[in-house]
């Protein structure tokens, strides 16, 4: 039976629920059975947020297990490195070289890990992990808010699907006037994984 | 029929349109907010933001009595508040279908405490149905409605935040609403069924008793109870969002799915039991399945395998099934622990005010008078979080006050306060502020009033002077109520302005006369309010740590200094106000 897991980590506000929903979409596409979780309310205030989405030929749970997500993205360094439970030696990390401060580091009362310590987490619990910078990627372009595109763009070469598929659910669910902007973050987060 | 991605609220307000429900009420609470919000935009139904869960279930049952279809949304704890109208509606009954959706949440996501409101179904003697995905989520409400009519009950519809908040596909309909009565509906004047002296409530619950008796019997047969035939050995009996991670789990065994839990069918459960070897009930929260069927006389397992705390996860259930023996050990345990100890050595990040929210002004002043601070419900709850400190009790919506109040009379030698916003205020606020001022109180109360429920995502409210479905009304105005409820001593003013803030907050905090003070800002999320960052003077920057006080997110302790981020801040200057050394300096736009 197949299935894919993936599970998006970030801070509120940083649109992962917009990326989910491109990605649920894009699985329907495929021609998958598609479920997805989220939890909204405190997480909006700058708190941690997940996002959950499964394509299956058949899925019950909305929620991935954990030691069973084939693809983390992980909107922000030290978010991706939250979930290493949710992960196994086959899992694909792909992280937004991109850190926001919690309050207790602005408080200068923890210390934000290093790039290298983050990366040696991620790497003990993963298979392969992979960064893009991201956010710098989305304010070339104009919008660093286009991130969720820019992440979908670099996993989209991985999971496979036409670009059609991807084009096509980015252009129901963004904007009109933002659609040529979000197809370039599209195509350079491909790029940016060779 | 084409299918579409819907999360179990944007599925009950479906589920409740295409049933022809036309009068729906409601108060946000996360999980449950959307529903309402959803239902709202479907043409041709009344639906309102009311002040608290019991005015939402009043004005439900209402439309209900006239013989209009209609449904109450709301969470968890929202059925404490309306509680009482719900017994007497099932001691009653109704006429119109009415369908009350009540949203768990396990776990704790955005509440005080994770309450199983299955119980409410036993407790108050009124049935219950638990869809496990927005389809059944749909279905159930349109079921919900077709039994309350049939059987003369309210119906609840129980969601949890993993069915509220989770988007699975959902069938779209080709059919209509019904379409409404041609003549205006009539309220028929029985009085023996609607007027609940004790006399004719004495008739009425026999009426309950035996209509229980007949839901079980229809229980027995409903299709939203299944059997699931496996291999026999292994008897899960599981609703709602167990039921996914159950099936997730036990890919062999029988399964017995209730889309109705209450009240339980006996007889299915004795004929499931008798056809498997090993019965097990998967149920997050309370061993309400289980405790039921143990008094049947059925051998069941159940809380001795999974936890009565916190919600269920498809690992949760593998990990106790494995333990209990019920499915083969898997590999990775001890990786998993080691993973998860990695994991708790990042620095957490919890919620916290935004930046340019009124409220950290106010909190700063409140953190600086030293006074004991008795809090509510809101965004504002977020003041007694590190570095701010500045709340030291929060119960329920509308508590502090009250609470605020008994301290006083205990005569504790803290001055005190209680804080709570707008729309908690109309929620709950108005009865306990009345009580200060009736029986002697000293009490300040402070309303954050930031024009908006902003917690559970910018929902209007009686002070806002917009309806739900946007239609312009009557703002009420919270200075004009209070003084005429008989407060004398009041101010209302910008939190922002912290000098004069502290000394009207002194002034208060001191006078024995009970008082209120109106800390009015408009939430900036809502507003939409940014302004230029202002700039760090880096040279004057005394790295004194005061800014860094304010607990606002894009102000940083850098290298012998702060900086701040320009990405995250909202250029309210607040830091600019309380940096003895001017050494952040506001910008122009």
């Amino acid at each position: 039976m197949k299935k894919v897991d993936f599970l998006m980590a970030g801070v509120g506000g940083q649109g992962t629920i917009l990326a989910s929903n491109i990605l649920a979409g894009v699985g329907l596409e495929l021609g998958y059975e598609v479920k997805k979780a989220e939890v909204h309310g405190m997480a909006q205030r700058g708190g941690t947020v997940e996002s959950h989405v499964r394509w299956g030929d058949t899925v019950s749970s909305p929620l991935v297990e954990e030691g069973r997500t084939d693809y983390l993205l992980g909107f922000e360094m030290l978010e991706a490195a939250r979930w290493p439970t949710y992960l196994n030696k086959e899992s694909f990390v792909i992280v937004n070289r991109y850190r926001i401060a919690p309050p207790a580091v602005n408080l200068g009362k923890d210390e934000y890990p290093t790039e290298q310590r983050l990366d040696e987490m991620l790497k003990e619990s993963a298979g392969k992990v992979i960064w893009i910078n991201g956010t710098e990627l989305a304010a070339e372009l104009g919008n660093p808010a286009m991130i969720g595109v820019v992440m979908l763009g670099a996993l989209s070469s991985m999971v496979g699907g036409e670009d059609d598929a991807w084009l096509k659910v980015i252009e129901s669910l963004v904007p009109a006037k933002f659609l040529e902007l979000n197809k370039k973050a599209f195509a350079a987060g491909r790029n940016s994984i060779q | 029929m084409a299918k579409k991605l819907m999360t179990g609220n944007e599925a009950f307000a479906y589920g409740a349109y295409l049933s022809g429900v036309r009068v729906g009420a409601a108060y946000p609470g996360t999980p449950s907010t959307e529903i309402m919000d959803n239902f709202s935009r479907y043409p041709g139904v009344f639906a309102e933001w009311s002040p608290n869960e019991k005015v939402a279930l009043d004005v439900a049952i209402g439309a209900s009595y006239a013989g209009e279809r209609a449904m109450a949304s709301m969470k968890h704890v929202g059925v404490n508040v309306a509680s009482d109208s719900l017994f007497y509606a099932v001691y009653t009954g109704l006429k119109g279908g009415l369908a009350l959706v009540a949203a768990d949440d396990p776990s704790m996501h955005s509440s005080q405490n994770e309450q199983d409101n299955r119980n409410y179904a036993k407790f108050a003697k009124v049935p219950m149905l638990e869809p496990a995905d927005s389809e059944e989520a749909k279905q159930y409400v349109g079921l919900a409605l077709e039994m309350s009519e049939q059987f003369d009950t309210p119906l609840i519809v129980r969601s949890v935040t993993r069915i509220s908040h989770s988007s699975t596909p959902v069938e779209i309909e080709d059919r209509q609403p019904p379409p409404p009565p041609e003549d205006p509906p009539v309220y028929e004047r029985d009085v023996r069924k609607f007027v609940m002296v004790p006399a004719n409530a004495r008739h009425r619950h026999p009426v309950v008793e035996e209509r229980l008796r007949q839901l079980a019997e229809y229980a027995e047969t409903t299709p939203v109870n299944r059997i699931e035939e496996g291999s026999g050995e292994l008897g899960i009996i599981a609703a709602g969002t167990s039921y996914q991670y159950a099936r997730e789990v036990f890919t062999e065994a029988s399964f017995l799915k209730l889309g109705m839990v209450y009240p339980l069918p006996e007889k299915l459960i004795r004929q499931f039991a008798s056809s498997v070897k090993t019965l097990v009930v998967v149920e997050e929260l309370d061993p309400f399945f289980e405790e039921q069927i143990r008094l049947m006389g059925i051998e069941v397992r159940g809380k001795d395998i999974f936890p009565i705390i916190g919600e269920f996860s498809p690992a949760i259930v593998r990990s106790c099934a494995a333990k209990a023996g019920l499915i083969e050990e898997e590999q990775g345990q001890a990786e998993s622990a080691a993973a998860a100890s990695r994991a708790s050595e990042l620095p957490v990040r919890p919620p916290m005010l935004c930046p340019g929210c009124g409220h950290r002004a106010l909190f700063y002043n409140l953190r600086e008078s030293g006074a004991l601070v008795l809090g509510d419900i809101g965004c504002y709850t977020l003041g007694f979080a590190q570095p701010l400190s500045a709340m030291h009790f929060t119960g329920c919506m509308g508590a502090s006050i009250g609470v605020a109040h008994g301290i006083d009379k205990a005569k504790v030698k803290d001055r005190t306060c209680a804080i709570l916003g707008d729309s908690t205020f109309f929620h709950s606020g108005l009865h306990p502020l009345i009580d200060v001022l009736y029986n002697g109180g000293s009490t300040t109360t402070i309303i954050t009033d930031n024009s908006v429920t902003a917690m559970t995502g910018m929902q209007q409210h009686p002070g806002t002077g917009i309806t739900l479905q946007k239609q312009k009304t009557k703002a009420v105005d919270l200075e004009k109520l209070i003084r005429a409820i008989g407060f004398e001593k009041v101010d209302v003013l910008d939190p922002y302005d912290i000098d004069a803030m502290g000394k009207v907050l002194n002034d208060h905090l001191n006078s024995e006369e009970p008082s209120v003070i109106i800390s009015k800002r408009p939430c900036v999320l809502y507003t939409r309010e940014k302004n230029p960052p202002p700039r760090v003077d880096e040279e004057a920057c005394a790295d004194c740590g005061i800014c860094l006080d304010l607990g606002c997110s894009p102000l940083m302790q850098d290298e012998g200094h702060v900086s701040i981020d320009p990405i995250l801040c909202n250029g309210c200057n607040l830091c600019v106000k309380v940096c003895p050394s001017e050494a952040i300096i506001p910008q122009q736009s």
